[in-house]
């Protein structure tokens, strides 16, 4: 793609500069939907064009913002930059480097939901770019862009940003929430959603950071020019990460239904060292694994077609593997990272993760056999589908996958440890 | 109240139930179990443990009519989803097909009993839940046989954490169901206990100080669904099938909380039966299916070692105490009766049951004398007028109601009323907390009164100006007692708790007097949930007014003016006051019966020993005037009587009355003679119904192991506006107070006093108040006071020397110290406070 | 006292919420606390309690869910390296125990002149610049990223005069 929609600072670098980004348009779709659309026309707008949420359900962010109740107030919004995926980086570079964008689209999305206050959840790690955001955010109170009665309507809106401690299940909206209201960060029972009942118990919106940063180049250019980018049922451009064992790991925007092979090869470089790729985890830790066959690597990265080939898009957050890998030395990786992000409020993800550890570990001293193969996958299978939020599901999803898919290197791994 | 109710089918059977209930509740109902370990049906679902899955089928829609889809027989089409959900978090929708014992539900839980149990320990043999442990039971009705989980896998935990004095836990067993932890921050709003860390290392922790000190940690150990908290009193004491279980009334306040007493014949104690621990048993109208912890852990008292266990006599006084047979002993009593020719006083304490003050009372009768009742707080007729009657439950009051608390410190004087108060305040009930100082209850009301010790009743009245717009009231109108008056007055139903903090009796008097008009003058008295609660100092003083024993506008002291005898009956004045000693020692003849050898006892000619409440039966009258039964859980010493079987055998020996036979029998007297008792006797008290939630039972997870009620609920009495439609309340011209004193010392209750029946709690030691004079700063400043510092207090002719400490909660002009501790202080008095240079 | 020496820092943490929900006040002043004393002691817990009305119990459960809160001491600055998967597929498990051989500790141990702690830790959201690893200290937390074992070294040694300065 010539021009970067979402990551502009590729063709503007000064953008995160409030002046370069203001003389590039910034700020014209605010001002426009604050001094000539109802809070339902931008909703309207959104909800056509297709746009879907960026931060892994893919739940389309018009329809989310229509089901806010009515008359219920005050309600709040909250940008999820709890970034934690592994293999994530997205949205910390949209932050960084086109911070105005993003805040930009927290403020449309604010005016939409009729909210006076919306909040940015950073990931603790975030500490040095969480205060730039707030001195970013500062300069626009100072522009008159963010506080009492913008653009001479009756809008008011305050931007803040709450540093979160450590804990990748903050990123799931519930437990996002529970943290930032001083609790520890637990998912809730849903329903209710954030909608109907969220921070502080009113209703909330919570989108990804770069489900956000999508909005303000709608307002723009409108919902038909977006639905025209990507496929019929995954529209507009996706910020994929690039990880792993890949010759130029980083972020591509890329229409969403750009093919695998076009990130990886053509974009990403192929596999260095001479290898070759084995396999992709398409969504960082959180869906299944797939091998790299040439079925896959020409299957379009969106929601639709991942799902059909057994796996998911999520957060877009692509992990080469390449073939000197074991996989069973990567689900073992991958369920210690779940292990120690499992909130353990519900049962199945509290204690199978830590059974499976248990059983990995063995197999890692050289202590299990086939058998305990075929009880990590039996134990895995006992989670799927039980658990209070998908956190537990994924790490099931990954063992069982991965077992399905690389089966011989866990008996390999049983035999030598390795 | 009519409710939309819902139709379902569950596992076949067709169920109805009302709009919102969680399936597993309508299972429940229906009589189907579904197995539950964190949803408990007091608490909010949050459907964590998983146990509860079940298969979910619902009417399929048609998405462009909004019609349901049926049929070629026009049946609904059924949509099983793709997931197992919790039942326990659903609410029943219409039509639903709901499947428990499905394959895949069945398979589905089991999976999840499974992964329970890789951490859980198996040693039930050696766990104090065993035999009552919910996760035993479904581990063998569901579990599999035998562990996938090497046990070399398991993590291993500390296992006998101390949480706080009273409960300890085994991490090992914890199975994060948080009810615990969800008790103490919904229910009881006492967020002491939190989980930490996360995943498999989740925990429970405790950082406050002085750790887990709730008053209601016990409800805990009830709820735990394994046993992995365990109370100080009973871990490891005995096991659940070795005990035996009785009914009985708690004896520490006057909320009269139903509790089970568990006993077992215990070789460390000669083979006697002793009470090994005391549990909640369900009364949804009294305290649901909880108790305080001093109702739970002060029961040592009835097994002390220093029980009286035979009658004593002193020939001469002064003299060395001898024992002597029951029938000396009567005898005696007897002759020295006769001998006071009908100046003779009988003296009771709150504590004794209404058989026993009725024969008190009879006997004085027959003699020509008279019964007093040991205590300050007065009004016991009003709330007999305008009390709340048949029906009421507070559990019924919410939005649009209003609840007022005057002059009470709900939290330590009447620790279940406070939290069923504060819950009606969270259903949207209005709460107006009225009271000289800050007390807990405060965190819930929507208006909080503050007067000036011994103006309570004041205060009622500018509300009631509000309200009958008399000239005369003018004065006592404030801004605030308009404001709260209307919110009175709007509410759709009205209870009003009274208590007598820094009242004496002409003030308690005049303070019931007001709220009873208050209530009538706007239209709440006479129906359920309407009317006058008093907050008494013990479990029967109700029961005592009711029997017409009641205290006297000038006290002891007065009333022991010329008499020649006295009767004292659970009651220890001259410990309590003494002051009074010497004037007990003046009277003739003076018999004492009790448990105790306590200071009035010393002062006796005969000393009778009384069976505690554990060894014999009878009734009190709670506040509320529900009249309840306890029973006999431990056979007595042969030594000791019952009370009123002692002043029965004297009145029969006198030839007042002929001896009675049972407490049944007094209680039918009095049912002859109290128009208020007319219908009570002991089959009525002994009636009971179904109460939701169903606790007990094969399926103890579900509500715990609080006990079900099978022994009876108890009668609420009905007020008397409700029979006499001419009774009128007037309201009573508050006495003008003389002189402003420069320090009131004022008496406060605390939950866990030092008095005879808390002190001997094994387990309570800790826990127990220290006896601390209490100033507020400003005036500790004028005083030349510190904190922690000594002073000396001095009143009527008394001196004392007090710690102090500092706390701005006191109010200016006040110093507050708490009951029964060594300052022996019936009602707020002037003092001077003099501090002591180090 | 957190109250007296960071008045206008509390009160600005305080201001980003609505007043009656202070208690989204708790992780921002626990930073405080710690950033103030290195870790969260139990007397700065009370305080955070106090300054939010909350018991010390609601306040310190959250150290141990959060992995950046920490209540016992370590090292001044605490090196976090991240050895999730991304990072792993590029070299940071080998660089991690390298460095920890180099520094004559274990992963997680403290240099014995108290600077220095190195510690595994999960994703950073720093894959394509792999090997990642942040610093946490009394200044905040920042990032150093495309990390080798020359570079890491390079830093600790940074970190050691500027920790043994002041
Ligand atoms: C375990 C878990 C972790 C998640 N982490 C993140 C995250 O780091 N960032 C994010 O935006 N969404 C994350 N999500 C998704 C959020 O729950 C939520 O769907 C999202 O913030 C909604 O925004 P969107 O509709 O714009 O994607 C996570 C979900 C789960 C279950
Ligand atoms: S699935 Fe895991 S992370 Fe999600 S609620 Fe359950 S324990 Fe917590
Ligand atoms: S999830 Fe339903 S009982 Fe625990």
């Amino acid at each position: 793609m010539a021009e970067h929609i979402l990551l502009r600072h590729r063709d503007i670098p000064d953008i995160h500069e409030l002046d370069v980004y203001l003389s590039n348009g910034g700020f014209d779709a605010l001002k426009l939907v604050v001094q000539k659309k109802t809070p339902q026309d931008v909703i309207d707008i959104v909800r056509e064009s297709g746009l879907r949420g960026r931060g892994g359900a893919g739940f389309p962010a018009g329809v989310k913002w229509g089901f806010l109740p009515q008359g219920v107030f005050p309600r709040y919004v909250v940008a999820n930059a709890d970034e934690s995926e592994p293999g994530t980086f997205k949205d910390r570079e949209i932050m960084e480097r086109n911070p105005f964008q993003f805040l930009e689209g927290v403020a449309i999305c604010s005016y939409a939901a009729q909210a006076k206050l919306a909040y940015i959840y950073c990931r603790g790690e975030f500490w040095d770019l969480a205060h730039e955001l707030e001195s970013h955010i500062a300069e626009l109170r100072k522009e008159k862009l963010l506080g009492r009665k913008l653009f001479g309507k009756d809008f008011s809106l305050d931007i803040r940003v709450h540093l979160g401690a450590g804990a990748y299940i903050c990123g799931e909206e519930t437990a996002l929430l529970e943290s930032m209201e001083g609790k520890l960060g637990q998912p809730r029972l849903r329903p209710p959603f954030p909608a109907a009942e969220g921070l502080y118990g009113q209703p909330t919106v919570v989108n990804n950071v770069e489900t956000l940063t999508n909005v303000p180049p709608i307002i723009n250019r409108g919902a038909n020019w977006y639905n025209s980018i990507g496929t019929k049922e995954s529209t507009g451009p996706k910020v994929f990460s690039l990880s792993g064992n890949v010759e130029r790991p980083g972020n591509y925007e890329l229409p969403l239904g750009t093919t695998f092979r076009k990130l990886i090869f053509e974009h990403g470089g192929g596999i260095p060292n001479g290898r070759s790729i084995k396999a992709i985890l398409p969504a960082g830790a959180s869906a299944p694994i797939l091998p790299a066959t040439k079925k896959v690597l020409d299957t379009g990265m969106d929601y639709e077609s991942l799902r059909k080939i057994g796996s998911d898009l999520g957060s877009g957050s692509v992990i080469v593997v390449d073939d000197s890998v074991n996989i069973a030395w990567l689900a073992q990786k991958i369920t210690s990272f779940f292990k120690h992000e499992s909130c353990g409020k519900c049962t199945p993800c509290r204690e199978g993760t830590y059974w499976m550890s248990r059983i990995f570990e063995n197999l890692e001293n050289g202590k299990a056999t086939s058998e305990d193969i075929d009880l990590l996958d039996s134990v895995a299978q006992s989670i799927v589908g039980k658990c209070l939020c998908a956190l537990g599901d994924f790490a099931a999803a990954q063992v069982v996958s991965d077992i399905a898919r690389f089966r011989s290197d866990f008996d390999a791994r049983a035999k030598d440890g390795k | 109240m009519s409710q939309a109710l819902v139709s379902l089918t569950i596992d076949g059977v067709e169920v109805t139930v009302p709009v919102g209930t969680k399936i597993v509740d309508a299972a429940k109902q229906a009589g189907i179990e579904i197995p539950v370990f964190c949803y408990h049906p007091k608490l909010e679902s949050v459907g964590m443990c998983r146990q509860c899955l079940v298969e979910i089928g619902r009417p399929k829609i048609d998405r462009s009519t909004r019609k349901i889809v049926r049929d070629k027989n026009g049946d609904p089409v059924i949509e099983f989803g793709p997931k197992l959900e919790t039942s326990c978090t659903t609410p029943v929708g219409e039509g639903w097909v709901v499947l428990v014992n499905s394959e895949r539900a069945i398979e589905g839980r089991r999976q999840v009993i499974e992964l329970i149990l890789t951490s859980h320990p198996l040693d039930c043999p050696i766990c104090d839940k065993g035999g009552e442990c919910p996760l035993q039971n479904m581990t063998m009705a569901h579990g599999p046989g035998k562990s996938r989980f090497l046990y070399e896998d398991k993590m291993h935990l500390a296992k006998h954490v101390p949480l706080g004095d009273l409960i300890f836990l085994d991490r090992e067993r914890c199975i994060q169901c948080a009810r615990c932890i969800r008790f103490q921050t919904e229910i009881v709003d006492d967020p002491v206990i939190a989980f930490s860390e996360r995943g498999r290392k989740l925990e429970i922790v405790t950082l406050s100080e002085p750790g887990f000190a709730s008053y209601f940690s016990g409800n805990t150990t009830d709820i735990c669904p394994v046993g992995a908290l365990t109370t100080a009193d009973f871990r490891f004491g005995a096991r659940p099938w070795e005990l035996n279980a009785t009914a009985s009334i708690c004896p520490h306040c006057a909320v009269g909380c139903n509790t089970m007493l568990n006993t077992r014949r215990e070789a460390r104690s000669q083979g006697r039966v002793v009470i090994k621990r005391v549990m909640p048993r369900q009364n949804e109208a009294v305290n649901e299916i909880w108790l305080c912890d001093k109702g739970r852990f002060a029961h040592h008292f009835a097994s002390s070692e220093e029980r009286l266990a035979r009658p004593v006599i002193k020939l001469k006084r002064r003299g060395r105490l001898t024992a002597t047979t029951w029938e000396n002993a009567v005898k005696f009593v007897v002759e020295g009766l006769q001998a006071a020719h009908g100046a003779v006083l009988g003296i009771a304490g709150g504590r004794a049951s209404n058989e026993d003050l009725y024969a008190l009372h009879r006997l004085m009768d027959g003699l020509g004398g008279r019964a007093v009742l040991h205590d300050q707080m007065a009004g016991g007729e009003f709330v007999q007028q305008a009390g709340v009657g048949p029906g009421t439950n507070l559990a019924d009051l919410g939005s649009g109601d209003c609840i007022l608390v005057v002059a009470s410190d709900l939290h330590e004087e009447a620790p279940i009323w406070w939290l069923r108060v504060k819950q009606a305040a969270e259903r949207g009930a209005k709460l107006i907390v009225a009271n000289a100082r800050p007390t807990r209850l405060d965190a819930h009301a929507t208006h909080i009164l503050r007067y000036d010790y011994g103006v309570a009743a004041h205060m009622i009245l500018g509300m009631l100006h509000e309200i009958n717009h008399q000239k005369e009231l003018d004065q006592y109108a404030s801004a605030e007692t308009k404001k709260v008056a209307k919110v009175v007055s709007k509410a759709n139903n009205v209870v009003v708790f009274y208590g007598s903090e820094g009242l004496d009796y002409a003030a308690s008097h005049d303070l019931a007097q007001n709220c009873a008009t208050l209530l009538a003058a706007s239209g709440h008295v006479g129906r359920a949930n309407n009317g006058l609660v008093a907050v008494w100092t013990h479990s029967n003083t109700q029961g005592a007014w009711d029997m017409g024993v009641h205290p006297e506008p000038g006290g002891l002291a007065a009333a022991l003016k010329g008499q020649k005898a006295a009767y004292v009956v659970a009651a220890d004045p001259a410990g309590d006051e003494p002051l009074l000693t010497s004037l007990l020692e003046q009277v003739d003849f003076l018999i004492v019966q009790g448990l105790f050898l306590t200071e009035t006892a010393l002062a006796a000619d005969v000393v009778l020993p009384a069976q505690s409440f554990v060894e014999r039966d009878g009734t009190y009258t709670n506040g509320m005037r529900r009249v309840q039964r306890f029973f006999p859980a431990i056979a007595p010493n042969e030594g000791m009587r019952a009370d009123w079987e002692i002043l029965s055998a004297v009145a029969a020996a006198m030839g007042i009355d002929s001896a009675r036979p049972s407490a049944a029998a007094v209680m039918q007297d009095i049912a002859a003679k109290n128009r208020d008792y007319s219908e009570v006797n002991y089959p009525a008290l002994s009636r009971n119904a179904s109460q939701w939630p169903h606790v007990g039972g094969k399926d103890i997870y579900f509500g715990g192991t609080a006990h079900p009620n099978h022994q009876g609920l108890g009668v609420q009495l009905t007020p008397r506006v409700e029979r006499q439609k001419d009774i009128s309340f007037d309201w009573a011209a508050p006495r003008k107070i003389a002189h402003k004193p420069r320090y009131l010392m004022v008496p406060i209750t605390k939950l866990y006093d030092r008095g005879t029946t808390v002190v001997q709690s094994q387990v309570l030691g800790p826990r127990l108040e220290i006896l601390r004079l209490y100033v507020n700063p400003e005036d500790a400043e004028r005083l030349g006071m510190i904190d922690e510092g000594e002073v000396e207090v001095q009143w009527d002719g008394r001196k004392q020397r007090l710690r102090s400490v500092i706390d701005e909660h006191v109010p200016s002009g006040a110093v507050l110290v708490p009951r029964s501790l060594g300052v022996p202080l019936a009602t707020a008095v002037d003092v001077k406070i003099r501090p002591i240079a180090l | 006292m957190l109250a007296d020496k960071h008045k206008s820092e509390i009160k600005a943490i305080l201001k980003k919420y609505p007043a009656k929900e202070k208690r989204s006040a708790v992780m921002p002043l626990l930073f405080l606390a710690q950033r103030e004393y290195g870790h969260i002691t139990p007397a700065a817990l009370v305080e955070v309690a106090e300054l939010l009305e909350l018991d010390p119990t609601e306040v310190g459960s959250l150290i141990g869910f959060y992995t950046l809160l920490h209540d016992e001491a370590a090292g001044k600055y605490r090196i976090q390296i991240c050895t999730d998967l991304p990072c792993a597929l590029r070299g940071a498990e080998e660089l991690a125990k390298r460095l920890c051989a180099n520094l004559g500790i274990r992963l997680g141990g403290t240099m014995t002149n108290g600077l220095i702690t190195v510690e595994e830790v999960m994703c950073l959201a720093g894959c394509d610049k792999a090997p990642t690893l942040q610093v946490q200290d009394a200044d905040g937390i920042h990032y150093h990223e495309n990390q080798t074992l020359g570079s890491a070294m390079e830093l600790i040694a940074e970190l050691m005069e500027k920790g043994s300065d002041g």
